[in-house]
């Protein structure tokens, strides 16, 4: 469903988060192809508009200058506000005391019809609930033929037709069924009808007065576009929404409808139809599905974990250290037991995109999540002068903190030279005076982005 | 196929893009009292596109066309509704062509496909109604043996217009239903083979395979068949409508568009694009729910109405 804004999004994340700084034009430019990407997904444009403008003042602010990586806190922000547009809890059903109405509206071909039959069978068979299924839909030809047949393919019950019947009638009916019955609850099917159609509305508006339902659905097709936003006001003026299924969301539209309703009608999404079957009717997620929109859910958690744990002073100190060109043990420990709480190396190129192509540079630098412990290790079996100073480090020295670590005077040799060639690439970094051309550094295999602050 | 009354359609279409155009011309009008045609208004003008649904690639390609015309200069908003009627006008033309009458296939077979709830059926049961309007003798073929009463709801149809209704068992094989009625309509010497099919999601890989079974299948009776095979298209359905004119060109070499629920305030203007981008006809445009409301697309009121502007 959202594959394709997920690559449209991630080809210009992927432009952002190969800078190391960004600028304001960067964000300016970043946001014009998120615009587009949006609208072509057919979200509703005033949605887009108001999230464009939220997102760049964010982006743009000082949260963004002061981040471990600016391109990814503006995906982050992004995310952010998708899950805000999408509501961020997941909203259920209300259904009140027995014989609860359900009143399913919408236009013409969203989906009613299947989706009543849907939400039937998903409430017998999750909720165990006694459920009685009523087509008012007395203008298209057999609609209500459909309605029965489906209810028997559900499993449920169906208000026996009574031809020549208005959809007043037939709500009285099924209300006074239902109470005799014992019917937990009565799905209302009506006709499909435009918004713009004052009789049929008002019609509408007579049946949900007579039924004083406690979810009055909304029904509206994935595939929706710029009109989305005029269905739903309509819909929502006229009747006391309480909520809205989408239907077909198991097609490839990209999903601009599922993102602009919550906006639009201030309503949750409660259901998502996703096939033809009369099982694949499922809870809405708003968090997985921003999630999946930006193919980037476990960056998100990444950042939120680096924010969490990377002491902003600890990093500000080494970053002034860094600036003076002075790195010792004690920063490159530092450094160390950064990569290990958050997880690892492995854990933190698990979460992160283009993932094996670091992977493999780990492989052939033969580095892993032991070395790392082994090296900070040796760094805590060395006296405070030794890390502040390596230098004086000889082979005694070497023995006795082979022999505290539990490793070998090569292991020892290795982190030295290692050390050596980072405090060679501090040095010349500063003197090209920026924190990039480091990561990209020679024998340390690549830390990832985002430990050192800039 | 029949021609209907021009003033009828001209008024509905009007009457049903009324409410759309208002939306838009607002937005124009908005932007538009006579000023200079500057950076900003364009843009502005660039999103009341968007908002009909054109997509952003032609909204763009609209606006810079405007520009190079217009840039700098004192416009007023009919003038700019007029300038992009026209221009709208002149790339839906050479599209906007009925459903032709092919008289030496006996029967003449229409194949009509599309996804879930675009008004296949409805807009089948219409035709039907033109087409023995102008005199040709119709068969109805069921196909759609998925959905449930949807043999029922096309039999009604058929009663409506008096015409055979050919229907097997729900859950029946659609291309034998199709072999079957083809074989039917041509024993019978009907002009006229319409074929209903159930709604298909284009990304359904093996509902397209069915529908591509039905194609394969009339052609064992009549190599030429389906002679016209017709993507019925929803005006509220956004930019997807590229995929699924994309996706169901490439399956079954659709051979035209009829796009549906223009009565609403649906747009429908991604049919802009649609009809360049694939140098599809557009047949016709439904505009209600009665056995009258299809007519034939006409590019100019169409655009016209699209911008608010009166049809003549």
């Amino acid at each position: 469903m959202f594959e394709s804004l997920t690559t449209r999004l991630g080809n210009v994340f992927d432009r952002l988060k190969r800078r190391g700084a960004l600028g304001e034009a960067d964000v300016l430019e970043a946001m014009r192809d998120v615009r587009v990407a949006l609208l072509e997904a057919d979200v509703a444009l005033p949605v887009v508009r108001d999230f464009i403008a939220a997102v760049r003042e964010k982006a743009i602010g000082q949260e963004v200058i002061r981040s471990i990586t600016p391109g990814q806190m503006v995906v982050k922000i992004v995310h952010d506000h998708l899950v805000q547009l999408l509501g961020s809890e997941t909203a259920a059903l209300e259904l009140g005391s027995p014989p609860a109405p359900i009143l399913m509206c919408g236009l013409q071909g969203s989906g009613k019809t299947t989706t009543s039959a849907k939400l039937a069978r998903r409430l017998k068979l999750k909720e165990k609930k006694k459920v009685l299924l009523a087509s008012l839909d007395t203008r298209r030809p057999a609609a209500q033929e459909q309605l029965e047949v489906l209810a028997r393919q559900a499993e449920v019950a169906s208000l026996p037709i009574v031809p020549g019947q208005g959809p007043l009638e037939i709500t009285r009916r099924a209300l006074d069924t239902a109470r005799r019955e014992g019917v937990d609850v009565v799905i209302l099917d009506t006709a499909g009808r435009l918004h713009v159609d004052p009789a049929l509305m008002d019609e509408l508006v007579a049946v949900q007065n007579l039924a004083k339902p406690h979810e009055t659905l909304l029904v509206v097709d994935a595939l929706t576009g710029q009109d989305a936003v005029n269905v739903a006001n309509a819909f929502k003026e006229r009747v006391a929404l309480t909520g809205i299924v989408l239907t077909r969301m198991d097609g490839d539209a990209r999903g601009g409808a599922a993102l602009s309703m919550r906006a639009i009608t201030g309503k949750p999404i409660k259901l998502v139809g996703v096939g033809e079957k009369l099982d694949a009717l499922e809870p809405f997620h708003p968090q997985r599905v921003a999630s999946r929109i930006l193919d980037m859910g476990d960056v998100v958690s990444l950042v939120e974990k680096a924010a969490d744990l990377v002491d902003k002073e600890d990093a500000e100190k080494l970053a002034k250290r860094l600036a003076k060109g002075a790195f010792d043990l004690n920063d490159l420990r530092t450094q160390l037991q950064q990569v290990t709480k958050m997880g690892g190396m492995g854990g933190i190129l698990a979460k992160l995109p283009g993932v094996a192509k670091i992977k493999a540079q780990m492989a052939e630098a033969n580095v892993d999540e032991t070395m790392i412990k082994r090296q900070i290790a040796i760094i805590n079996s060395m006296t405070p002068k030794e890390r502040r100073n390596p230098d004086i480090i000889q082979a005694s020295r070497k023995r006795r903190i082979a022999a505290g670590s539990g490793t070998g005077v090569p292991d020892i040799n290795r982190l030295l030279k290692q050390h050596r060639q980072m405090q060679d690439m501090m040095k010349r970094m500063k003197k090209q005076g920026g924190l990039q051309s480091l990561l990209g550094g020679r024998g340390m295999p690549q830390l990832p982005p985002g430990l050192f602050p800039r | 196929m029949s021609e209907a009354p021009r003033q009828g359609w001209l008024a509905r279409l009007r009457a049903g893009l009324a409410r759309s155009s208002d939306s838009l011309r607002g937005s124009i009008g908005g932007i538009f009292t006579r000023r200079k045609l500057d950076a900003a208004s364009l843009e502005e003008l660039e999103d009341a596109l968007i908002l009909a649904d054109l997509g952003v690639a032609t909204a763009a390609e609209l606006v810079e066309r405007l520009r190079k015309e217009r840039f700098g200069k004192d416009v007023t908003e009919t003038e700019v509704r007029e300038f992009l009627a026209q221009a709208i006008a002149a790339m839906l033309e050479p599209w906007a062509v009925p459903i032709p009458h092919r008289e030496r296939f006996r029967p003449q077979v229409v194949l009509v496909c599309g996804v879930n709830g675009t008004g296949k059926t409805t807009t089948v049961g219409k035709l039907a109604k033109q087409a023995t309007d102008a005199g040709l003798s119709v068969v109805l073929a069921a196909c759609d043996t998925f959905r449930a009463a949807a043999v029922a709801q096309l039999e009604i149809w058929g009663q409506r217009n008096g015409v055979p209704v050919i229907a097997g068992k729900e859950g029946a094989d659609p291309a034998g239903l199709a072999y079957e009625a083809l074989e039917r309509a041509q024993r019978q010497r009907a002009e006229l083979l319409l074929i209903d099919t159930a709604g298909r999601l284009h990304n359904k890989a093996a509902l397209m395979d069915e529908l591509k079974k039905i194609v394969r299948v009339l052609k064992k009776l009549d190599p030429a068949a389906p002679h016209d095979t017709i993507l019925v298209l929803d005006a509220t359905t956004g930019q997807n409508a590229h995929r699924q004119v994309e996706i169901f060109k490439e399956m079954v070499a659709i051979s035209g568009l009829i796009v549906t629920k223009l009565d609403g305030t649906a747009k429908g203007g991604v049919v802009v694009s649609l009809a360049q981008t694939y140098k599809l006809p557009v047949h016709a445009v439904g505009v209600g729910e009665g056995i009258d409301d299809l007519r034939p697309f006409e590019a100019r009121p169409f655009a016209r109405a699209l911008l608010g502007l009166d049809a003549t």
